[in-house]
């Protein structure tokens, strides 16, 4: 009987799975966002304090662009648990592809940081009084990986789609 | 600080938001009490968070917090981030517009629910016009004299104070829908909003940061603006959670569809 109940729970999860798969790939991408974003601000501006509230060369677009920005993150951060439970609720998580669209989340957080907010509206740079450099291309460089690790565990999860579809 | 600014402390103005506050709490309780015996007893929990709450928007107005306020930007930061986004969240929790059409002959309470469909309640209470009352007004505040101008004017101080209660406390009944809500928009819609709004917010955070407004001292407009940045943070993380678990709530499905499909 406990077996029974658990072959049509794997069984209705690999179905949901089809249905829903866009919602795992939503639930994870915002959660990398929202995580990526937290990072960034527990550790370099509380713990490390590398970053900077705000610096000489902060721009008022920069200012714009990054309380959009950051909001946007927070509030994912937040809502992107509440996709997760739903999914679980509904027997539908994907984890593998879940897992994906949290890196390619961060990665593309990671990036935007690093290139429009660090580089092009100089909201502030990721440590001072350094030379910049090896920092940019760590940081830019980790979330380029990010990203693509995430783009490769999210190209697997569609082929696992296609393959499903096929034999279905 | 600043040369001139009016004494508010032991002022009229602060006797009665006092005496209001006292109200506001007597009031409630009297009501949730009285209506308690004819309906369902009033939860105790509604008048804890009712209490607290008005004690929250009274600590802003009256009492050394408030004496402090007026020569400490920072001081005055923390009164705004309890009068207009702490206490009404508390309140909102206390369901005063249930508790209003519980104690109220249905006759009044027609009248009242007729008030509350009416078109312009309807327009006040679209998230979007809350947020532009809310965010908008401190924008006014912080980016022209007007709160230099509060420092010499008791009406406008008054007026201030009135006005970051009255339009933190519609905002957030325009996105959680906790009392009495009787227009009611999507969670997509209201969670634009919300985002916009918080924007905004930590914008001009930002923007006190860097250009402190009339009167405030550099190192008071940086620590006030990075407070009223994380403070903001803080008590917008309780309110898009509430926000979230509603919609979590109202997503339920009706049966598990793992069953369905496997029929």
């Amino acid at each position: 009987m406990g077996t029974n109940t658990e072959n049509l729970q794997a069984y209705g999860n690999l179905r949901n799975r089809a249905v829903y798969h866009a919602r795992n790939f939503w639930a994870g991408t915002f959660f990398g966002i929202g995580l990526m974003a937290f990072i960034d601000e527990v550790i370099f501006h509380q713990l490390l304090q590398w970053h900077h509230f705000y610096d000489l060369s902060t721009t008022q677009a920069g200012i714009f662009a990054d309380g959009l920005l950051n909001a946007f993150a927070w509030f994912v951060a937040i809502g992107s648990l509440f996709l997760f439970a739903n999914l679980r609720r509904r027997n539908a998580l994907w984890p593998k592809r879940w897992t994906g669209a949290v890196f390619l989340g961060a990665g593309v957080f990671q990036l935007f940081d690093g290139i429009v907010n660090h580089k092009l509206l100089r909201i502030h740079q990721v440590r001072y009084n350094v030379d910049i450099l090896p920092y940019d291309l760590a940081w830019n460089i980790s979330g380029a990986v990010l990203l693509l690790v995430g783009l490769v565990i999210l190209l697997q999860t569609r082929k696992t789609r296609k393959k499903a579809k096929e034999s279905s | 600080m600043m040369n001139g600014h009016i004494q508010t402390t032991g002022t009229s103005f602060e006797t009665i938001a006092g005496g209001i506050g006292i109200a506001a709490v007597l009031l409630y309780f009297v009501m949730a009490a009285l209506t308690g015996k004819k309906f369902r007893k009033w939860p105790v929990h509604r008048y804890f968070l009712w209490s607290i709450g008005v004690l929250c928007a009274a600590a802003a107005v009256t009492g050394p917090l408030a004496a402090l306020a007026h020569t400490n930007f920072k001081v005055h930061m923390m009164g705004h981030l309890l009068l207009g986004m702490l206490a009404p969240l508390l309140m909102v929790f206390g369901k005063p517009m249930t508790l209003l059409l519980r104690s109220l002959s249905t006759r009044y309470a027609r009248l009242l629910t007729r008030l509350f469909k009416s078109r312009p309640i309807r327009l006040l209470s679209n998230p979007l016009t809350a947020a532009t009352l809310n965010i908008g007004g401190l924008y006014l505040l912080y980016m022209t004299d007007l709160y230099m101008m509060t420092h010499q004017s008791l009406f406008l101080y008054a007026l201030v104070h009135v006005h970051v209660f009255l339009a933190g406390y519609l905002f957030t009944i325009s996105i959680i829908y906790i009392d009495i809500s009787p227009h009611r928009f999507s969670y997509i819609y209201r969670s634009v909003v919300m985002i916009l709004a918080l924007a905004g917010h930590k914008i001009l955070s930002k923007y006190i940061y860097a250009n402190p407004p009339s009167g405030v001292s550099k190192p008071e407009a940086e620590a006030g603006g990075m407070l009223m940045y994380y403070g903001g943070d803080l008590i917008d993380l309780a309110l898009i959670t509430i926000f979230c678990y509603q919609w979590y709530k109202d997503a339920t499905p009706r049966a598990f569809p793992s069953m369905e499909n496997t029929d």
